[in-house]
């Protein structure tokens, strides 16, 4: 049991010369994210979506006060967010974890999580693999299969019939196109050619002309959010691959932060993910509102819901279960609730969330003139679909 | 054949690109000799102000963009009077520290005021259109990288080879003191061509912005880039930049059309190799 009562409270109870039970105790968090670098976009966007759950819910959760802690991993680093993880486990004596930006960083602490029996909620890190590592896991945004598949068996119910995948060559990209080809030849498609980028990439000419010469029905791709995703999709554009009719497909390569900076060359491209910024629900309306109102220059998107679903997760736990870790963990499981991004359900197996996969195409929204991720189509329910893959 | 075409074409237009971000450095570090890993710094600053002009004064692309340069050599102008003036006299390793130095003050500046997602600079659609060349399509910025890299380096090659300001230029270089005791005024003169590599640095960053776009991180994400270039060229030739930035151009195309799971390794490779034979760059004499 590690039941934490701060000094403070502890030396203002003495003074009024209270009883020890009257006053709620306090749970820590420990939030593990970049809040520097390169990657200090996720770590403002994780706290920006915590104070947002925070200002609409309140700071208890049943009779505990919930405290955030905030740790900067800088950007993939294992060792770091291993040691991070340890003080937060230490020194802070935090009940729970949360964030997580990274696969290794969110790999290299599940030793500490059997330990500890601490339940970590995953605000982002995408690959299935993870949750498999321990059981303390839970996850709050996507995997890249479960991403990756409907969007090969849409494109098959399309009348594709022959793709091009080219993906970064790293983990996350080849997680997705692994995911890609097994669904679409299942599916009956033909997959023509698998292309792997190096990571270093400036150019992509080179690799949209092999395509172009291939005349494949569609293209399916996987980069790392920021500058690569942009050379791409501007070089698609260029060398008229929209124009000989090869699709673009894709996942999170029109995240809602670097979106508008693509432009005009950004619209109609078409992917499958599982949050949009331009859902069309009351509760994502308000809760965008909710989120600018309190951060007038924030752009809300994937990042934001996975942070926002997992603080609502972590306050579920520590309702029905206090500081008890695998308590808590049952508690979570088989979850249900409903999100800003549409119908949400705990996977008791896999630990990550099911949820609805939504098909969308760029548009211009015509009131604001803001290049948008419309909703064209929706896959219900999709769980996990790497699990044991 | 057509396989062959479209390497050379993808390929000069690439190393002409590289040319454009990479020439302000061939002036600072291959003329200048000074060891400037802020060049990237340079050339995010000039997209940068172009960026915001574009999109909060609603400014047009190519006043921006003008305007960019300017304010990046406003910028380097104090920068070298009170910073890098210092610096020409220290040691490589004291220079590569004072450079990178200011370029993560450069950096954290632009994190603060701007974020540190992309900074877009749209082009008008007269230039967002491509140019059909029969058996393929070339964007037509990437034709416009071309001729501006052509005129940049004839510009340059008359300026520094025909011009009094080249003649003292290359004599402060080789030895400033006796340079300096024939009655040149060696600290304008390097001054002014501190300046001029920074305004170079940022018409490299804004005509570069298609294919490297303009983020808090640029100079640190693209320094390699620039650094290789130089290094290939060798020291004291902007001509020698411009032949290495060609034939890396092509290599890297050759690789990513042939080998494209090699294709970062192949390039690197050709690189070593080419130093290691050759440790002064293109033409480099051994001292």
């Amino acid at each position: 049991m590690k039941r934490t009562i701060s000094g403070l409270s502890a030396a203002a109870m003495l003074l009024l010369g209270t009883s020890l039970g009257a006053q709620a105790d306090t749970i820590k968090v420990g939030v593990v994210a970049p809040f520097s670098g390169p990657f200090a976009l996720y770590g403002k966007q994780f706290q920006e979506a915590i104070q947002v759950y925070q200002a609409e819910h309140g700071t208890t959760a049943g009779e505990h006060e919930i405290e955030f802690i905030y740790k900067d991993s800088g950007g993939p680093n294992p060792d770091q967010a291993r040691s991070l993880t340890q003080e937060l486990l230490i020194k802070d004596r935090v009940d729970y974890l949360a964030g997580y930006v990274f696969t290794p960083n969110a790999m290299a602490v599940a030793p500490l999580l059997d330990q500890s029996e601490t339940p970590l909620v995953i605000f982002n890190a995408a690959t299935s693999a993870i949750n498999a590592q321990s059981d303390y896991y839970l996850r709050t945004s996507y995997t890249l299969w479960q991403v990756s598949m409907p969007m090969a068996e849409w494109a098959y119910d399309q009348g594709i019939r022959s793709v091009v995948t080219a993906v970064s060559d790293y983990g996350p990209g080849i997680d997705a196109e692994n995911a890609f080809v097994a669904a679409f030849q299942e599916a009956g498609g033909e997959i023509k050619d698998s292309i792997r980028m190096p990571m270093s990439t400036t150019d992509f000419t080179p690799f949209i002309q092999s395509i172009r010469d291939q005349a494949p029905d569609a293209l399916f791709t996987f980069l790392p959010g920021g500058p690569p995703t942009f050379g791409f999709t501007k070089t698609y554009n260029e060398n008229g691959l929209r124009d000989e009719g090869i699709m673009f497909l894709g996942t999170a390569e029109t995240e809602e932060s670097n979106l508008q900076a693509f432009g005009d060359a950004a619209i109609g491209l078409t992917t499958a993910y599982h949050y949009s910024a331009d859902h069309d629900s009351d509760l994502n309306r308000a809760f965008i509102a909710k989120n600018t109102e309190m951060h007038p220059d924030s752009v809300t998107n994937w990042a934001t819901i996975g942070a926002y679903d997992g603080t609502h997760l972590i306050y579920e736990m520590v309702e029905a279960a206090g500081t008890d870790g695998p308590a808590a963990i049952e508690a979570a499981k088989g979850l249900e609730w409903e999100s800003p991004r549409g119908p949400l359900v705990m996977d008791p197996e896999t630990r990550t969330v099911v949820q609805n996969v939504y098909i969308r195409e760029v548009e211009r929204d015509e009131e604001s003139g803001l290049l948008v991720n419309r909703e064209k189509g929706v896959i219900a329910t999709v769980g996990d679909l790497g699990w044991g893959k | 054949m057509s396989l062959f075409l479209n390497i050379l074409i993808d390929g000069v237009a690439y190393g002409m690109i590289l040319f454009m971000i990479s020439v302000g450095l061939s002036v600072t570090m291959g003329l200048m000799r000074v060891i400037n890993l802020a060049h990237g710094g340079f050339a995010m600053v000039g997209g940068v102000v172009a960026h915001v002009l574009m999109s909060e004064a609603g400014i047009g692309y190519v006043p921006a963009a003008l305007l960019g340069i300017v304010a990046t050599v406003a910028l380097a102008w104090p920068l070298e009077r009170l910073i890098y003036r210092r610096i020409y006299g220290f040691g490589d390793l004291q220079q590569v520290l004072a450079t990178i130095g200011l370029t993560f003050l450069m950096i954290a500046t632009v994190n603060r005021l701007q974020g540190s997602s992309l900074l877009a600079l749209p082009l008008p659609t007269v230039l967002a259109q491509s140019v059909d060349l029969g058996f393929r399509t070339l964007p037509l910025h990437r034709v416009i990288v071309i001729g501006v890299g052509a005129v940049v380096i004839v510009g340059l090659w008359l300026l520094i080879e025909r011009t009094r300001f080249g003649i003292k230029l290359r004599a402060a270089v080789d030895n400033r003191a006796t340079a300096g005791a024939i009655g040149i005024n060696t600290g304008l003169i390097y001054t002014a061509t501190f300046c001029l590599g920074a305004g170079l640095a940022a018409l490299g960053g804004i005509l570069g912005a298609e294919m490297l776009p303009i983020e808090a991180y640029y100079p640190l994400r693209y320094m390699v880039l620039f650094l290789v270039v130089v290094a290939v060229g060798g020291m004291g030739s902007i001509g020698r930049s411009f032949l290495a930035a060609l034939g890396l151009g092509l290599i890297e195309t050759a690789s990513r059309y042939l080998v494209p799971e090699f294709g970062t390794i192949f390039y690197f490779a050709c690189i070593i190799l080419f130093l290691a034979l050759r440790p002064k760059g293109l033409w480099g004499r051994l001292a």
